[in-house]
């Protein structure tokens, strides 16, 4: 053999090139925790009381039990259930998850006595599609809902406040903001806290921080739920991290003891990226993580594509697994608050096929990140999905009947929410005397897409404003009295209006959220009843038209009002039947029924005149005759460009119809079996026009002309245009008048 | 005053729905609203509680029960309680006097929490 060839092939040059190529991959390496669903070291599921304790667990003797292992042993498993269900079939409990006749109820009892392993093992059993249906029926709360990260690089209030309310407008039910300044945070928390009331009252909001600082924050009222509390599934980690599972139980019951609803964040990967995975798989460390969640009584696991969802994503069937420790929170009773929250790929296709499973099976909440900011604001890290995708995720939610949470927003109702917003966080800040920022500012806000359109401030602004809110220890009652005093009453109703419901506690049950007329939904509240078709989840014909009414949606009458005569428009007068021609060197062009008497515009941009007027310079250039005639009778191409074949003196003809679409035909050939088609309209240029006269008129004289080659497209040709061709042809169809004559037209030109 | 309208209620044992009226827009202008009005009531968390035992769940049931019991304590010292049970933050005999401390105060689950920190961290060496 020869050494290798010097010349690269074409098609891997192109694929080194494609975006899913700057994505890392991992070979599978138990050693180091990078295995997804199981690891040689996983231990053998394993369960055993004596007098009511737990004296081994998951293959751990009490007397090895590390904190984590302890903590499980003594509050997390229902020893009631214990023996039935560690003794339960791991297939036969997988089919039985999966199969919505099987109640929800039943696999939620069971399952509070299985150990981690037994739990991991049974998830990855499921197939994809059988995890979505697992995911369909055991997710907590019937509603599906969405939560937005609002962030910017400048930490700058008004925007924070503005995108708040622009997350809310959009219908994103809980908004998370964090900094990338840590002693910003109680400015952040204030203008969120301001934002997410514009408009409509009760969605949630949180600053996520350092946890001390978060939780003193909460305290005051200035945040209303809590979702950064790291959990981790080895000791190691947890003890890294700076907390232990008593240490992060007590805080779920500080935040519970301050009316704040709370989950955990977990997530697998996070053990790997620490370098102590102690051998185990991701979805077994997960499962772990679960487990002490619910051992700490939290109501919640944000999970399944966290920070470490990369890292999950870089081995064999790692976005099988993310989706898998959704559904593990599920089957413990817990809320899902479903990842997507990392951009898990470079991919668009990638990181794409990684949330739409969960999209389309529903979730509490289907991101617990959505970047509702551009992607260089989201101070977390960028999302999965981002506010350059908004509109990409308002389509999905149409094209499958799927409710994701959100709703189209018209710019009008944007700009007015932003600015409503700007200029209640302006004015608390004046009021409170924290910064002043003045009416120019508030307009830059509103007409922003991120914090790299504004205008440079003084950069210890936030941080003053900050100290001082941490300073005098302001709190809710402070904001609400502020906003009431300089006129911003609707605000300062809503957030006291959501401050009384929080007192009721209805919200720290599982799964909670506000509705927009703040009603609770919740695991209490609206269980999701999925038991298949026909039951569970349905949109109601108001929250479907919001699902509908994407803005870029168009009636065929939007899509053809600029179907009108221009100045100087294409004038052909009728003058009678249309004869058969006599002169060898005539082509007839056959136009269609609605051609300059409905259709004025061709999908190419190109008026219709001139695309005639390129046609019949390109026959004069090679000495041929023009006719026009119509025929009324058709709107098929080929039935046009033959009957007009047969008219012509030479028996060639062009078949032209309003939208563009042309093709030479000649009398003796069937109607299907053209000489050249110009299929793709929108691609059509005048000199392609032209090009097709001079063929047109070289077939007439007996040449064989060489085709024109359009030379190929990558648009999505079909995509961009078959709403207006389809709008087109309606009106083709309502001027056809079946069984008419051709009819000679006279072109009269100026 | 308001302690004691709190325990008045909890006696009765009627269903627990909170004095949220108090909290309005014009009581912040006016001044007269204070953290205090929106701290929550310790037997609407003891309430939502048996709620989550009813349903299933004792373990948010115990936080929402140990909830209660923290609501009552002042902010400082609820973060000092979480600050103490950190990693390697405590002696052993620290954690014991908490313990013993929550306990006297009738926060008897919060207690019970901390001894069985105390425990562990002696057998992980989590201690400070």
């Amino acid at each position: 053999m020869t050494g290798p060839s010097p010349r690269v092939l074409g098609r891997l040059r192109v694929l080194d090139g494609r975006p899913v190529n700057l994505d890392g991959f991992s070979v599978p390496d138990a050693e180091n925790g990078l295995v997804a669903l199981a690891s040689p070291d996983d231990p053998e599921p394993s369960l055993v009381v004596r007098d009511g304790r737990v004296v081994e667990l998951d293959g751990v003797p009490e007397a090895d039990f590390d904190v984590l292992d302890a903590f499980l042993a003594e509050y997390g498993l229902d020893l009631a259930v214990a023996d039935e269900a560690m003794a339960v079939d791991d297939v036969e409990f997988a089919r039985r998850t999966c199969d919505f006749t099987v109640p929800r109820d039943e696999i939620v009892r069971l399952v509070a006595g299985m150990t981690p392993a037994k739990l991991a093992r049974i998830v990855a059993l499921m197939t994809p599609v059988e995890l979505q249906l697992a995911v369909a029926k055991m997710r907590v709360r019937r509603t599906p809902s969405i939560q937005a990260h609002v962030t910017n690089q400048l930490d700058d209030p008004l925007l924070l406040a503005a995108d708040a309310a622009s997350a809310v407008a959009y219908g994103f039910r809980e908004v998370e903001t964090t900094v990338p300044v840590l002693a910003d945070a109680p400015s952040n928390a204030v203008a969120v806290l301001i934002g997410s009331q514009v408009g409509v009252p009760g969605a949630l909001a949180q600053c996520s921080i350092e946890e001390a600082l978060e939780l003193r924050l909460g305290l005051r009222g200035l945040t209303t739920y809590a979702e950064t509390v790291s959990i981790y599934g080895t000791e190691q980690v947890f003890v890294d991290g700076d907390d232990t599972p008593f240490s992060k139980a007590l805080l779920t019951s500080a935040y519970a003891s301050r009316g704040l609803k709370m989950r955990v964040t977990s997530g697998a990967g996070s053990e790997v990226l620490m370098g102590a995975a102690e051998r185990r798989s991701m979805l077994f460390l997960e499962s772990r993580c679960v487990l002490l969640a619910r051992a700490m009584g939290s109501q919640g696991v944000q999970n399944g594509g966290i920070d470490g969802a990369a890292i999950v994503a870089s081995v064999p069937e790692g976005m099988k697994e993310l989706l898998a420790e959704n559904l593990m929170v599920m089957m413990r009773d817990l809320e899902s608050c479903s990842g997507n929250d990392t951009l898990v790929s470079e991919s668009d296709i990638r990181r794409a096929a990684h949330t739409v499973p969960l999209f389309l099976a529903g979730s509490d909440y289907i991101f617990s990140g959505y970047g509702s900011i551009p992607r260089y604001d989201n101070t977390f890290a960028i999302s999965n999905f981002n506010s350059e995708d908004i509109d990409d995720y308002l389509v999905l939610q149409r094209d499958w009947g799927v409710d994701g949470g959100l709703r189209s927003v018209s710019a009008a109702h944007l700009e007015q929410v932003r600015r409503r917003a700007a200029r209640a966080a302006q004015a608390v800040y004046r009021d409170l005397g924290l910064a002043d920022y003045d009416d120019s500012r508030v307009e830059d806000v509103v007409f922003a897409n991120g914090s790299r359109d504004l205008p440079p401030v003084h950069p210890m602004l936030v941080a003053e404003a900050a100290r001082a809110i941490e300073a005098r220890r302001l709190s809710v009652v402070d904001v609400i009295a502020s906003l009431g005093r300089t006129g911003f009453t609707e605000e300062a109703e809503h957030i006291a209006a959501l401050t009384r419901c929080r007192l009721t506690g209805d919200h720290l049950q599982t799964a909670a959220i506000y509705t927009e007329d703040l009603t609770v939904l919740s695991k209490i509240t609206d269980p999701n009843d999925y038991r298949g078709p026909g039951t569970g989840y349905r949109m109601s014909e108001s929250r479907r038209a919001e699902v509908d009414g994407i803005r870029t949606a168009r009636t065929i009458a939007q899509l053809t009002a600029d179907q009108v005569p221009g100045p100087g428009a294409v004038d052909l007068v009728e003058v009678g039947a249309a004869d058969t021609g006599h002169d060898p060197r005539e082509v007839v062009v056959g136009v269609s029924p609605a051609f300059a008497r409905t259709v004025w515009l061709a999908m190419s941009g190109l008026t219709i005149g001139e695309v005639l007027r390129q046609i019949s310079a390109g026959l004069e250039e090679e000495s041929c005759l023009l006719r026009i005639v119509r025929v009324p009778a058709t709107i098929d191409l080929g039935m046009i460009g033959l009957t007009a074949a047969r008219l012509a003196g030479s028996g060639v003809s062009i078949g032209l119809q309003g939208k563009g679409t042309a093709l030479i035909h000649r009398r003796d050939l069937a109607p299907l079996a053209n000489l050249e088609l110009f299929s793709v309209a929108p691609l059509a240029t005048a000199r392609m026009y032209r090009l097709m006269g001079q063929n047109a008129a070289r077939h007439a004289k007996g040449m064989r002309p060489v085709p024109i080659l359009s030379g190929g497209t990558e648009q999505a040709i079909t995509a961009r245009y078959h709403a207006r061709s389809v709008a087109l042809t309606t009106l083709e169809r309502r001027a056809c008048e079946p069984g008419a004559a051709p009819v000679e037209l006279r072109w009269v030109r100026p | 005053m308001r302690a004691r309208r709190r325990a008045g209620r909890a006696a009765l044992g009627a269903a627990v729905t909170p004095d949220g009226d108090t909290v309005t827009v014009a009581a912040a202008v006016d001044g007269t609203l204070t953290l205090d009005d929106v701290r929550m009531d310790p037997a609407v968390l003891r309430h939502q509680g048996e709620v989550a035992q009813r349903h299933g769940n004792p373990q948010l049931a115990e936080n929402l029960f140990r909830a209660a019991e923290l609501a009552v304590l002042e902010d400082a010292r609820v973060l000092a309680l979480y600050e103490s049970l950190r990693p390697h933050r405590s002696t052993g005999e620290e954690l014991d006097r908490l313990a013993a401390g929550l306990r006297a105060d009738g926060a008897t689950r919060c207690a019970a929490l901390v001894e069985s920190a105390a425990t562990w961290y002696r057998r992980r060496g989590l201690l400070r």
